[in-house]
């Protein structure tokens, strides 16, 4: 369904390849899942979502109190270099320098987060 | 101190010297100090940057699953003898790689990051046995690339460079993994 839903998406929609995204997406798969909650939190209505809002998640304080809200641009700055953009962040990794390879990332987020695959599992 | 000779003879009494040249990682000298009890060697690494028990932490945390997850596919019933033994052993690395990483970070002054009591993961996608096997690929990938954005982050280049051993071992791993479902092992030149 995923699948069908990235074969379908414009692939240079948003500036992002998601096509491409997906592949940099499996760089995630240690800490993160789409749609459970791992030593990250999932990623199902990422697009739009209060950073540190999914409910049960031990967030840091420091994603709890940051006020972000996830859009393409807060994922930008914050996908570029997660420990320097929110100091105290529990996402210990080292970002993606490659500002073409962030843009591919969150062309798929924006499809992959709001997929069938997610739905009911948003708000879990 | 030579990583060929903590070890000990073949044969020789288990000690945690032993254990850590068993476990196949070339840890840093600062990493064996911490586990072998040399406190006055640890005391050099012992203030870090508290950024380093948090890229600790967040690696412990996904070793803790990793466990659970080979765990999962042991208990799963869909693998063949060889490849349970294979997840058992891979399990065992990863076991070893928590433990470390837990030691470390309570050597640094942390406290260490728990395992969950539970985990969620995708049973209802598992059905054989390459299920369970692709599954565990693409842990091992993503903690290849974890480490691999861990690595630069330390403050203590000891640190980095044995998180580095442990990248190493995940590539291994991963690369196992995708011989046994018939894929390229190696796929790239470079991983990302």
């Amino acid at each position: 369904m995923l699948a069908a839903a990235l074969a379908c998406a414009p692939l240079h929609g948003a500036g992002g390849d998601a096509s491409a995204g997906e592949a940099i997406y499996a760089r995630c798969a240690a800490c993160h899942a789409l749609a459970y909650d791992r030593s990250g939190p999932r990623h199902c209505g990422l697009i739009g979502r209060r950073a540190g809002s999914v409910p049960g998640f031990a967030y840091s304080e420091a994603m709890r109190r940051s006020g972000i809200v996830w859009d393409a641009p807060a994922l930008d700055r914050f996908l570029a270099d997660p420990m320097r953009t929110l100091p105290g962040t529990s996402m210990a990794y080292a970002g993606i320098a490659d500002a073409g390879e962030r843009a591919d990332l969150i062309a798929f987020l924006a499809i992959a987060t709001a997929s069938a695959a997610c739905r009911g599992s948003a708000g879990r | 101190m030579s990583f060929l000779t903590i070890g000990g003879a073949p044969g020789a009494p288990s000690t945690r010297r032993s254990f850590v040249v068993r476990s196949g990682a070339l840890l840093s000298g600062a990493a064996v100090a911490l586990l072998a009890g040399r406190d006055a060697l640890a005391a050099r690494a012992a203030s870090p940057a508290e950024g380093d028990v948090r890229v600790l932490n967040a690696a412990l945390a996904a070793e803790f699953e990793a466990v659970a997850a080979y765990g999962l596919g042991v208990a799963s019933g869909l693998l063949q003898p060889p490849v349970r033994a294979l997840a058992q052993t891979f399990q065992g690395h990863h076991r070893e790689h928590a433990d470390l990483l837990a030691k470390t970070v309570a050597r640094l002054g942390g406290a260490p990051a728990a395992a969950k009591a539970e985990y969620a993961f995708p049973t209802e996608s598992l059905a054989t046995q390459a299920d369970v096997l692709r599954f565990a690929a693409k842990l091992e990938q993503g903690a290849v690339s974890a480490y691999l954005g861990a690595v630069p982050l330390f403050a203590d280049r000891d640190l980095a460079k044995a998180a580095a051993s442990i990248l190493g071992d995940e590539a291994m791993h991963w690369a196992v993994l995708r011989q046994a479902l018939g894929e390229v092992p190696v796929p790239s030149a470079f991983v990302a």
